[in-house]
């Protein structure tokens, strides 16, 4: 015990003396949240649109001052015909143009059913997505309000889960926990890899080898210290979302703290396992950034929405640990359901971690070769 | 019994075969010195004593027990000063040794009156960063956290290496009074003249021991005649010109003389006809490690 | 020997960094084709004294001439006509003998056609024309001294800076080496070789040797021992160093 702790506290030396570990420790995730957060919520506020009103009855005027006082969107101009949709889009000032059919409310009372077409500028084809994404929420949100006064009448409502867990509709309830994800594997698993490989640079690992050591021991020793130290990141994480951004925490925090600390290990048993692969620190950095980081951006959900990628790809998202984390994150933290609907993703993370680690100890020699 | 027994020990490397055959021994608190150039098999024989790589064959035993089958137990009797000094730059030379104190289950109290004699040497930069510390410095304190946990077996791989000539001095000095301590040292060296503070020598060449003596006893691997020439100024010229004569088995340059060996007494008395007649100061000497281990490399 | 002319000239040569003198006022002369030993302890002051011979840094006062060129003017030019080697960075590992050689005759400007023909020269000579296609990482360790020294002198330099050449060779490829050293020497290249072992420094035709930043001692290696009454220049080094410790 007492040997651990002193490999604890010399891990800590390494830690606090080097400004560079210090910075990217803390500084680089409180700036990524900040610039994601602020770059995302940015991004739809005051988007021009036109609206072509075939209808002009009461609820189509009510969806249109909902859309318009939601703060996302701001009138530009009435259109009267559809032949003026692509000049207005050409002249760039317009993004979107929402059009009414003839009779709307009437049909809607009627059957339940009425049209209600988004098009968009796709230019921008994040941009274009988003925007779409945001008015059908409104509109949907329209709708339930009109469904919870009149039960009776089954309107038609798309349960896209996504924006109708996401009221506000913000961007930075998607990016907070993609961010959380991939700020953590990166932290976790390229610093646990970079200070193990550092030994074999240095060669004080020769020397950790041929004390009486046992490879658990230096492997916790190397670990615990980055535990606690990812752990206190997902704290900032999570306070800077719920006070800059206004980020709830709707479910358990005991179990979202204990499910980030089971990625937070899941994260550190890969990085240990790439230092059993990487000769040196430069590998072990290499590896981590084109396995670890690219990856979890690209695939994991975090940005593009998985169930628009192709087959294959969806596939590879599923070895992705982000991913699952992702998910669970989004359960407890927005839609603010328990264990039981997460368990699956738990158990899948369980899994990664315990073969990981064996991984890990089969490949950490007791000797040099 | 022996402290440390070495039996036909064999290394390779895919086709490289970086040792063949070793055997040795070395008694209890004897300062055993291995002696070649870098690539020789020095750092591989050391490895497979520390128990950090595996034979192909061959057996090694520390203190009675199997570096293979025993390596834990060995692990806690051995210190090891690795090629590279392995000190933590960004630890003050306090933390390190503490560190590697709690690390070997010691304490620097514990064992403090081994150390003490390198340790009040480093101990008024005890707050100074390792990396910041001169090669002769990082040399003792390297040499300070091997010996914490009062090992039995010291295994020092290249200590002397880009440490400059007074801090080589004092170092030998320290290895012998470890040494008095009852503790054994097995210690690897590129630069021959470092033979004379050992108690053993093994000269070392292409992964195989080439001779094992005391230290006054080496030139005994030397057979042939040796002279030493002193033509003042301009030893090169006189090397190119004296590897044309006929009776020259072999010349080197030695500083600013030369050596030459000869085969027979008929080549050494034409060589000494050719000295009177170009006026070359030149003795008959008794050859140095490095005429012996020269001698060695072409028997070989 | 013959009285040559001077290609390195140092007058009260001072180099501070704030108030720590790393070299105290150095005068001394190399003259062409000499082997000169430039020793000293470690923190002595060498490498600090050679960055400003070899045009890397300013001194911060004295007159200062390397191959007829003013040190704090003409540092492109003394660039030129240097070489240097030293055993820690001298060769690329991952490129072959003759891509090394191709790559810093290309530093210096030499002229395709020469290069192609001195190339051939030198490998013929170090008889290396069969693996001049061989990695330098699979060339063992006392030819790629002999390489590196041989690529410092490729293209005929005044003086060619050695920084410890050679370290952990055995006693023969030593020999080799420093037999190429005087061939440089006798063709008239000056050779500036810095070393803290001593058994380098008996090759050399004069030595200085630094403690504390000042030049204590220079002459040839002979004299030196006469002087210190040792049998080795170690001897000679070590009364001087110490006395500095002592200090």
């Amino acid at each position: 015990m007492k040997r651990y702790w002193g490999f604890v506290i010399k891990e800590f030396y390494h830690i606090f003396r080097d400004f560079r570990t210090l910075l990217i420790l803390f500084g680089i995730p409180v700036a990524q949240v900040l610039i994601f957060g602020f770059v995302v919520s940015n991004e739809i506020r005051n988007i021009k649109i036109s609206i072509l009103d075939y209808s002009h009855d009461e609820v189509t005027e009510k969806i249109t001052n909902k859309i318009i006082s939601s703060g996302y969107f701001e009138l530009y101009s009435h259109l009267t015909d559809y032949s003026q949709i692509e000049p207005a889009f050409r002249t760039g000032n317009v993004k979107e143009v929402i059009i009414f059919e003839p009779g709307f409310s009437s049909k809607l009372g009627k059957t339940g059913d009425a049209a209600l077409r988004i098009v968009s500028d796709a230019s921008d084809a994040n941009t274009g997505r988003l925007i779409t994404s945001y008015t059908q929420g409104i509109v949907m949100n329209y709708l339930q309000e009109l469904m919870g006064q009149n039960t009776s009448v089954p309107f038609t409502i798309d349960t896209r889960t996504r924006m109708y867990f996401n009221q506000g509709m913000k961007g930075v309830y998607m990016f907070v926990p993609g961010t959380m994800a991939m700020i953590l594997m990166l932290i976790s698993a390229l610093m646990t890899s970079i200070s193990i490989t550092r030994e074999k640079e240095m060669g004080t690992m020769e020397v950790l080898l041929v004390s009486p050591l046992r490879p658990i021991q230096i492997i916790l020793g190397k670990v615990s210290p980055y535990i606690v130290m990812a752990f206190i990141n997902a704290i900032m994480i999570l306070i800077l979302g719920n006070f800059v951004f206004k980020l709830p925490i709707n479910g358990s925090l005991v179990l979202l703290l204990l499910e980030t600390i089971l990625y937070i290990t899941l994260a550190l048993s890969l990085g240990i396992f790439i230092s059993t692969v990487a000769k040196n620190q430069q590998m072990a950095m290499f590896i981590s950034m084109l396995v670890l980081m690219l990856p979890t951006i690209l695939l994991s959900g975090f940005i593009f929405p998985i169930e628009n990628m192709p087959e294959i790809l969806q596939w590879l998202s599923a070895i992705m640990p982000p991913r699952w984390f992702i998910i669970i994150l989004k359960n407890i933290m927005i839609k603010g359901t328990g264990i039981l609907f997460i368990w699956k993703e738990t158990l899948i993370l369980m899994g990664m971690t315990s073969i990981f680690i064996g991984l890990s100890v089969k490949r950490f020699k007791i000797r040099l070769e | 019994m022996s402290e440390i027994q070495v039996k036909n020990l064999h290394k390779s490397y895919g086709d490289i075969e970086a040792l063949k055959d070793i055997s040795f021994e070395v008694d209890k608190s004897e300062i055993f010195g291995v002696i070649g150039p870098d690539g020789a098999g020095k750092t591989s024989l050391f490895r497979i004593l520390t128990s950090l790589l595996l034979p192909d064959s061959g057996s090694v035993m520390l203190a009675g027990l199997d570096v293979v089958k025993d390596y834990d137990k060995i692990r806690k009797i051995i210190g090891y000063m690795p090629g590279r000094f392995s000190l933590y730059q960004d630890l003050s030379v306090e933390e390190n040794l503490n560190f590697y104190a709690t690390v070997f289950g010691s304490s620097i109290e514990e064992n403090y009156d081994l150390i003490r004699d390198i340790y009040v040497q480093i101990e008024p930069f005890k707050k100074r960063l390792a990396g910041k510390l001169s090669g002769g410095m990082k040399q003792k304190l390297a040499l300070s956290c091997a010996l914490i946990h009062r090992p039995e077996v010291l295994v020092l791989d290249e200590p002397t290496t880009g440490v400059d000539a007074v801090s080589r001095v004092e170092f030998w000095d320290l290895l012998h009074k470890i040494k008095l301590e009852g503790i054994t040292i097995i210690v690897s060296t590129p630069y021959m003249d470092e033979a004379a503070r050992c108690d053993r020598v093994a000269l070392i060449q292409k992964g195989e021991i080439m001779s094992i003596s005391k230290p006054e006893a080496i030139h005994k691997g030397f057979t042939r005649i040796l002279y030493e020439l002193s033509p003042g100024h301009g030893a090169y010229r006189l090397l190119k010109n004296i590897r044309n004569e006929e009776w020259c088995a072999n010349a080197w340059l030695f500083g600013q003389s030369v050596h030459l060996t000869l085969d027979t007494n008929k080549e050494e008395t034409e060589f000494l006809e050719y000295a009177k007649r170009e006026k070359l100061s030149s003795k008959k000497i008794t050859a140095g490690i490095e005429d012996t281990f020269m001698e060695l490399m072409r028997k070989a | 020997m013959e009285s040559k002319e001077n290609i390195i000239v140092v007058k009260d040569l001072v180099k501070k960094f704030g108030n720590f003198v790393a070299n105290d006022h150095l005068s001394f002369e190399v003259k062409r084709g000499e082997i000169f030993g430039f020793l000293g302890a470690n923190g002595a002051g060498k490498t600090t004294a050679i960055r400003i011979l070899c045009g890397l840094s300013f001194p911060t006062s004295g007159e200062i001439s390397v191959a007829g060129y003013d040190a704090y003017k003409e540092r492109e030019a003394i660039k030129r006509n240097i070489g240097y080697m030293s055993q820690k960075f001298s060769l690329y590992d991952d490129l072959t003998i003759s891509e090394n050689i191709k790559f810093y005759a290309g530093i210096y400007g030499l002229a395709p056609k020469i290069i192609k023909s001195r190339t051939a020269e030198l490998l013929s000579r170090m008889g290396l024309e069969d693996i001049h296609n061989r990695l330098i990482r699979d060339v063992p360790l006392g030819w790629k001294q002999k390489l590196a020294f041989s690529v410092a002198i490729f293209h005929n330099p005044s003086i060619v800076f050695l920084d410890e050449p050679t370290g952990g060779v055995d006693p023969i490829t030593r020999r080799q080496f420093w037999e190429l050293i005087n061939e440089a020497a006798a063709a008239g290249i000056t050779v500036f070789v810095t070393t803290h072992y001593m058994d380098e420094a008996e090759y050399c035709d004069r030595v200085s040797i630094m403690v504390d930043g000042k030049i204590a001692a220079l002459d040839t290696p002979e004299q030196l021992k006469k002087i210190y009454k040792t049998k080795e220049m170690n001897g000679v080094f070590l009364t001087l160093a110490r006395g500095a410790k002592n200090n």
